[in-house]
Order: C-alpha cells, then structure tokens, then sequence
C-alpha cells in the first residue's frame, strides 16, 4: 500500500533525482510562496526556501517568527493558504502528513516525540514496522516482529543507547528521549529530516552527541533544522534562513547571514556565544 | 547482547500461563458452586468491558456509545433467532455482522475528532441508534424480543440445559478474550500503541492513523456485538436496556474499575458492577448510589483500577518480572 511512495531509489545512495538536472547539490524539498493565515494573522507569507541534499540548513529566527508553522507546512500538518511545496520532484502542497512521511519528509518535533510507555527497543521497532511491512497484521504474534531487532538495535547503538534499550521512554533523561526520537527518526531512513529544535535544553554533552549525530546524519541526507543555540548552528550548517515576523529576512551561509546588520537587530544583539 | 533482552519475556510468559490456566479452571469449576446464569451474565458484561477496553485501553479512543453495539447485537441476535429460526451460533454470528457494521459507520464519523469531540459523536450516533430502537417494528418498543429459544448449539446441543450453556458462554468467552489478546499482542497492536501514546508522531512515521483508529474501531464493535448476541442468547430476551447510554455508561465505570489499559482488568471491574447489582437489587439500597460512590473512590483513590493498581504495587511487579536495566 505504501511502497509505491517511496523515493524508487532508495537506499543510501549519494544520487538523487533532481542531480543531473541543475548545478551543485541537488534541491530535495522546497517551497514556493508560502503563506498561511489564521484568520487575520498572518503567520507565515511568501516564503521561498530549498533544501539541499547533503547539506545543513538551519531556519532561525526570534520567539513567534513562524519557524514551527514553516515546519508544520512543510511537513503538511498544516494546509498553507498559498503557494506549493515540491519534494523530491513531486507537488506536495495536497498531500496528508503521513503520505509525505511515506515519500521520505520526516520531522521531529519541539517537544519530544517518544512513545512514553514503550520500551526504547519498541520506540525504534514502531517506526520499522511499517517499511517492514508489519503494521497490519493483528493475527500475528508479538515475536513476529523480532525480526527487526537487528536494524532496531544497529540504530540504537547508533545513538549510544544500548544499555537503556530495555528501559521505558519515559524513564530516560530528556537528552536521551531527543536521541532516541532521532533513532526511530532514521529508522525510516528519509530522504528529508525537518529537525525541531533538537538541541532545546540539552545539556553541553549531549549537543556534542546529538551534533555529532547530524553531521553524520546529513552526509547523505538534507536536514532542515529550527535552532537557537548559535554556535550549533555555526558549527553544523551549510545555510541559514533567518526569518522574521513570518517572511524572510535574509538566506546565505552563516558568516554572510551573522553579518548582517538586520539580522543582529532581529535578535536584539543576540552574539554568538 | 539480545539475550538477556529475550529470555526475560520468557519467564513472564510463563507465569502468566499458570495464572491464564487457574483462571480457566476455576472459570471451569465455577457453575458447579455459583449460580450459573449470573455467572453467564458475568462472562458476557465481562467480555463487553474487555472489547471496549482494546478501543479505550490500547488506542486511546473514549467511546460513550458501545451500547449501540452491545444492544444492537442482542437485536439482531434475538431477532435472527426468534423470527429467522437462526441456530444460536448463527444467530450470534448475525449479531456481530450487525455489530461490525454498526461500529463501521459510527468509527467512520467518531474518527474524524479527536478527545470529547469524539466521544460525543459516539454518543449521539448511539442515542440515535438507541431512538431507532424505540420506534422500529421488529425490536417490539418497549416490550424488547421476549422468549428468544436458546436451541440447538451445532444441531445436537441442548443450550436450554444451564450447563450446557455456561460451557457454551465460556468457550465465547474465551475464544474472544484469545481474540483480543491476540490484537493487542501483535504488530498491529503495537501500532495502536503507538497511537494512543503519541499520535502526531505516529503520523509523522508515516502511519495513516485515521486507518488504524477505524479498525481497532470496528474490531471493538465486533467483540462487543460478540458479548451482546451471546446475552441475548442466555437471557432469552433482547430490551432497550442494552442500547441506552445507561449501559454505555456502565461499561466505562467496569473498564475504569478494573484497569483501563490492562489485559484482565476489565473482567474484574464487570464481575464487581455484575455482583453489586445481583445482591443490591434485593436489598433496599439503590444500586445507582452505590455504583455511584464507587466510582468516585475509585477516581479519587485509585486511579488506576484494581488491576491496574496491582501491577503497580510490588507484588504485580514481582509477578510481572519485568526485565531489569
């Protein structure tokens, strides 16, 4: 049912489908004219954005600027009032949230996403039960989907959980859920990952690890990421989008976009720290 | 590095076999010491609570409108018997096809919004359901489809014999309760879960959720209408009792009794409301009042059911044998 809307490609391959057809890296996901209102308020207008695969790009912006309804839009949780969304070559813009996940655009979110009750084991088993082929099948024992304790584990030590696999979600520190989302994230091996403040209230080890993650991550993958810390941002990506009061304020790399001067009175002489 | 990750299920299995096992036998024992219709009565209220529970419990949906399926199916069972001359298997076969279809439209719409909004919707298409009841020719109003025959279980067994019937109530029963735990243990089990815990994320997975609230939906109906043709059955009689939001309502206060989200909890809670309204109903003490205040024990006290509260307390913990970390 939902093989079809999987990028045929797949795999983890360096190529992508728009490559052969324009210059430097290829474009996986991008908006064009994006708008949404919420009755008079206008959250989000005119916004052009392309993300790249392979590289990092980061959407910044002060408290209330519209980056979060950008990624709701973006993702399709929410319906934009105007203007298209292409991913992967494809018009997006009527697509439901979870065909989207299917054709490869995965989020995470601002507050974390686990499944509180499940096991991390089962965390990262929900989100392979469905490439998998294992969603439906209600006549089937739970051993059935022992099979995916291979991959499920693989991504697990990926993130360095191992020795919580056993443990309840809820039950992990609050840098370790943001992990262990990026875990059952990847698991679905996308194509675009929209990565919601992934570093909020992280302590400085885990943001080297997650940092780590995302670089690792974005070798062969676009990210989108909404993020504060500045120096994270400095460090990890390619571009950045800065936006302000729903439009955008300026795009380019980080030391163009840091230099600028209404940028710094956006965020109120906010410095690199 | 998987071992230890997989031979500690292993021991719980096992402890829960012998605690599924000496349930079973003293479900067995049962009707030769306790009066067999009530323990009928239990078996069928039991299996309604554990059905509304799989919706409740493991998706995370409230419907206040299981009655429709509940009653419904003991209509249609009744009907299919009395008037079809259905044999009883039949008969009860037609009240989940009744049943299933029922839940099939009443998920389509309830599934649309989320939380109260839901619930309200199954409330108004159960009241509706319920309204149609009441005026409908072949459910004979208030009267209800008296004097349905029990018959011939397979053609050659008596059911108007009570043993016969109770072991023919148990073997539902348990065939239903496998049906459920089979659901909940299962990859489509795991993905309700996942649902009731985080549905935006599960969304975001990639999982088309409207479609998995809807068959766990109509999976519910069907066990409901299961538990309602077999009442029909055993009592003989199918009223507006078992449609109206009274026994939608009654079936939450069992489930939350005895533990929402928890495998057996709900028998239990139904065996507990069951027993209160046999004993209350001679006594001069309403059973409304009763139900009423323990209710509200329950909420205020414990939260999570008398089952669900034993799993939390140190013994359910021991019993459960979770793996350490």
């Amino acid at each position: 049912m939902t093989a079809t809307q999987t990028n045929p490609a797949g795999g983890r391959g360096t190529s992508s489908p728009l490559a052969d057809q324009r210059q430097g890296p290829s474009v996986v996901l991008s908006a064009r004219g994006l708008r949404r209102d919420f009755g008079g308020f206008i959250a989000v207008n005119n916004v052009d954005l392309d993300v790249h695969h392979a590289r990092v790009h980061a959407l910044i912006g002060p408290n209330g600027a519209g980056k979060t309804t950008v990624f709701n839009l973006l993702t399709k949780f929410l319906q934009p009032s105007s203007g298209t969304i292409t991913l992967l070559g494809n018009d997006i813009t009527k697509t439901n949230p979870a065909k989207v996940a299917r054709m490869g655009l995965v989020r995470s979110f601002q507050i974390s996403a686990v499944f509180p009750h499940l096991t991390v084991l089962d965390n990262v088993r929900v989100a392979l039960q469905r490439p998998s082929g294992l969603s439906t099948q209600f006549w089937l024992p739970m051993t059935s989907l022992n099979r995916l304790n291979e991959r499920a584990l693989e991504l697990i030590e990926a993130v360095g959980l191992t020795d919580a696999r056993n443990s309840t979600a809820a039950d992990l520190s609050y840098g370790r859920k943001r992990v262990l989302e990026i875990a059952t994230t990847l698991a679905l091996d996308p194509k675009v990952l929209l990565l919601d403040e992934p570093m909020a209230g992280m302590g400085h080890e885990d943001v080297h690890t997650v940092s780590d993650i995302i670089r690792e991550v974005a070798k062969d993958r676009a990210i989108l990421m909404v993020e504060h810390n500045l120096k994270v941002v400095a460090d990890l990506c390619h571009q950045v989008t800065v936006l302000q009061r729903g439009e955008i304020l300026t795009s380019g790399d980080y030391r163009t976009v840091s230099q600028d001067e209404r940028v710094r009175v956006a965020y109120m002489g906010t410095e690199h720290d | 590095m998987s071992e230890a990750a997989l031979s500690a299920p292993k021991t719980r299995l096992n402890r829960e076999t012998v605690l599924i096992l000496i349930g079973v036998a003293l479900l067995i024992f049962a009707p030769f010491h306790v009066y067999p219709v009530f323990l009928m009565k239990v078996l069928c209220f039991a299996l309604f609570a554990c059905a509304f529970n799989l919706l409740l419990g493991y998706t995370g949906i409230l419907s206040f409108g299981h009655a429709a399926f509940f009653g419904g199916a003991a209509y249609f069972t009744a009907h299919a018997v009395k008037e079809w001359g259905f044999s009883p298997e039949l008969g009860i076969l037609t009240g989940v096809a009744g049943a299933t279809a029922l839940g099939l439209v009443i998920g389509f719409l309830a599934i649309r919004r989320q939380g109260i909004y839901s619930t309200m919707i199954t409330l108004a298409m159960a009241q509706m359901f319920a309204f149609f009841c009441l005026q409908a020719s072949f459910t004979h109003g208030e009267d209800g489809i008296q004097g349905v025959p029990r018959g011939y279980l397979f053609g050659f067994i008596d059911l108007e014999q009570p043993l016969n019937m109770y072991f023919f109530v148990l073997g539902v029963f348990l065939v239903g309760m496998f049906m459920i735990w089979r659901i909940i243990n299962s990859p489509f089990g795991m993905i309700l879960k996942s649902v009731r815990e985080n549905e935006n994320r599960a969304i975001s997975l990639g999982y088309s959720v409207s479609r998995y609230k809807l068959a766990a939906f109509v999976m519910s109906a069907a066990l409901t209408g299961l538990a309602g043709g077999l009442k029909a059955i055993v009592f003989q009689f199918a009223t507006l009792t078992d449609v109206s939001w009274q026994m939608s309502g009654e079936v939450v206060l069992m489930t939350l009794l005895g533990g929402i989200g928890t495998f057996v909890g709900p028998i239990f809670g139904a065996a507990l409301i069951a027993t209160l309204e046999n004993y209350l109903a001679t006594s001069e003490f309403p059973v409304t009042v009763i139900t009423g205040i323990i209710f509200m024990v329950c909420v205020l006290v414990f939260r999570r059911g008398i089952i669900g509260e034993l799993y939390a307390s140190r013994l359910g913990r021991m019993l459960a044998s979770k793996p350490e970390n």
